[in-house]
């Protein structure tokens, strides 16, 4: 079929007979219209599009706060397993008759004997001393006390070596001395630090359930004021995947733009307290926060895993906003064959 | 081209807004669909537009019967139906030129091949100055011509219309129906469904009369 050409036949559109003739007159030259670029069909942005791109904003910057909160727990909490796993104490007590530096050397020779330690050191008078201090004051003369003293082992973390063995040959050694692998105190940290770390899970667990909820309603309200456009494409020819790929694009921009805000201004945020810990190490508030919270350091693993929230965030509007194209185009058709459910009733 | 058959449409349980429609849309052939308010008209253009699905009764379009078309085929079959809403339906943040290459735009085609053609048609309609005008801007006759072309753009078979002439006044009513006429002297089949006695009564041409959901043909 012929589209209908505009060569002037719309009746009263044609040119005065004659005017052909007076073709050899200069024509009035006027320039061409210039066509603007190409919109696209779902508008940029619009009052619902912004309000979901700064709740989108808002949800990331909580979840990747969460995040990196959790990741940092995770790594003081690892920290102090590690540091206190890294050492075992030998005592060994006085007795009467005992040479203390003798047995102090026996022991300290023994325990280097053994496969996973790389050092031993015998805490001298003074660092005794210093350890009694908080309870006995100072200016303490050892000799005067029986007070028992200590070596300090230093372990191979990823090859400890046999405790019991240790044990076994020390007391057969030196009846004095006592082998103290800190395994209760390892013990607690380690489930103290594993509930920290789960419920920092659960808390993390519960800002990305709030966030799913918040992002899928926000994208489904901002998607509620472009029904018509929907509605005009499907009518005009459009199919559903068309459609869908079109808001899926739009959703994507908006939901990438928000979520880069929200996850950079969390990443900011623990570069910015790491570099004020750093430049104020040594003092009180920086101690005591460390105490605290540990180090503000989220690790390579942090900054990865808020780059990771951003993206599932931008896949989940996405996502919600196809399938609610989906479900808008399946209300349409719904009204087709059951027309109660039109909004209003046609004549 | 189009073929109804006894068809029939209620709303839910209520009674039957169209009854025992039978009648036959040739091609190439230019009719009117009148009736009083509430009769049923646009509701008929619905069914011809496949917006909606009759209660009962058969309807063939371009050879097949819509019953069996899977829903995912209805755009296609759309693409060949040109629509021409009462309230224009518009998208507001694109231009003249854009709501009218929509139809064109979402069947994948790139803007160099329809450019011309785009231009060329908002031309013949009288809007070649208002390509960049968006349409709240628009007086009342520019949105139909501007939606009459849209209609128009991809060369559908058939035309529907629902009160083209509603929303301006005569002379430009006289104007839109030269348009009609000459797209249905150029082939394609033309339904204008008014309440304009006046606009009919201008050209001697098929009158499908609905009255109480029940359709009476004029030749």
């Amino acid at each position: 079929m012929n589209r209908p050409r505009p060569k002037n036949q719309a009746a009263g559109r044609q040119p005065p007979a004659g005017v052909r003739q007076a073709a050899p007159q200069a024509p009035v030259r006027r320039p061409p219209m210039r066509v603007r670029p190409t919109a696209p069909i779902v508008p940029p942005s619009n009052i619902q599009g912004n309000a979901l791109m700064v709740v989108i904003a808002i949800m990331s910057f909580l979840a990747c706060l969460t995040l990196g909160g959790v990741s940092m727990v995770r790594a003081t909490a690892a920290s102090w397993q590690s540091q206190i796993s890294r050492e075992v104490t030998i005592q060994i007590k006085p007795d009467e008759g005992l040479d203390m530096e003798a047995a102090l050397a026996k022991a300290r020779d023994l325990a280097l004997t053994f496969v996973g330690t790389k050092d031993a050191v015998v805490m001298d008078d003074q660092a005794t001393a210093r350890l009694l201090e908080p309870w006995l004051g100072t200016g303490l003369n050892l000799d005067e006390l029986p007070v028992p003293r200590l070596i300090v082992v230093t372990i191979d973390e990823s090859n400890p070596p046999d405790f019991d063995s240790m044990r076994t040959q020390l007391q057969k050694e030196v009846p004095q001395a006592f082998l103290d692998d800190h395994r209760t105190w390892v013990d607690r940290l380690v489930s103290m630090a594993h509930t920290t770390v789960m419920i920092g899970l659960a808390i993390l667990a519960l800002v990305f359930v709030a966030m799913v909820l918040t992002v899928v309603f926000a994208t489904r309200g901002a998607l509620s004021g472009n029904r018509h456009i929907v509605e005009v494409l499907h009518f005009v020819g459009a199919e559903a995947s068309f459609i869908a790929r079109e808001f899926q694009k739009h959703f994507l921009k908006i939901s990438l733009k928000g979520s880069a805000a929200g996850g950079t201004l969390a990443a900011l945020c623990f570069a910015a307290a790491n570099v004020w810990q750093s430049h104020t190490l040594a003092t009180p508030q920086t101690d005591q926060a460390t105490a605290l919270f540990g180090t503000f350091t989220i690790g390579w693993g942090g900054y990865l895993g808020i780059f990771a929230t951003m993206l599932v965030i931008a896949l989940l509007t996405t996502i919600t906003a196809r399938l609610t194209v989906m479900r808008t185009i399946d209300e349409i058709d719904q009204v087709r064959s059951d027309p109660l459910r039109m909004d209003y009733l046609p004549d | 081209m189009i073929h109804f058959e006894n068809v029939g449409l209620r709303y839910g349980m209520g009674p039957e807004i169209l009854r025992d429609l039978t009648f036959d849309i040739p091609a190439k052939s230019f009719q009117f669909l009148t009736g009083p308010s509430g009769a049923g008209k646009t509701t008929l253009l619905r069914l011809l537009f496949t917006s909606l699905k009759p209660t009962r009764g058969i309807i063939r379009m371009f050879d097949r019967d819509l019953a069996g078309i899977p829903r995912g085929e209805l755009p296609m079959m759309r693409r060949r139906v040109g629509i021409v809403f009462q309230d224009f339906r518009l998208l507001d943040h694109l231009t003249t030129y854009e709501n009218v290459a929509l139809p064109l735009r979402v069947r994948g085609k790139d803007e160099s091949t329809y450019k011309t053609d785009v231009l060329e048609l908002l031309k013949w309609v009288g809007l070649g100055e208002r390509i960049n005008v968006l349409p709240p801007v628009l007086s009342g006759g520019e949105k139909q011509r501007a939606a009459i072309a849209r209609a128009l753009i991809d060369r559908p078979e058939i035309l529907l219309a629902d009160e083209p002439t509603g929303n301006v006044d005569p002379p430009m009513a006289q104007r839109l129906l030269n348009l009609f006429l000459e797209l249905n002297r150029l082939g394609t089949a033309v339904v204008i469904a008014t309440h304009d006695l006046g606009l009919m009564d201008q050209l001697d041409a098929r009158r499908m009369i609905l009255t109480e959901g029940r359709l009476d043909i004029y030749e």
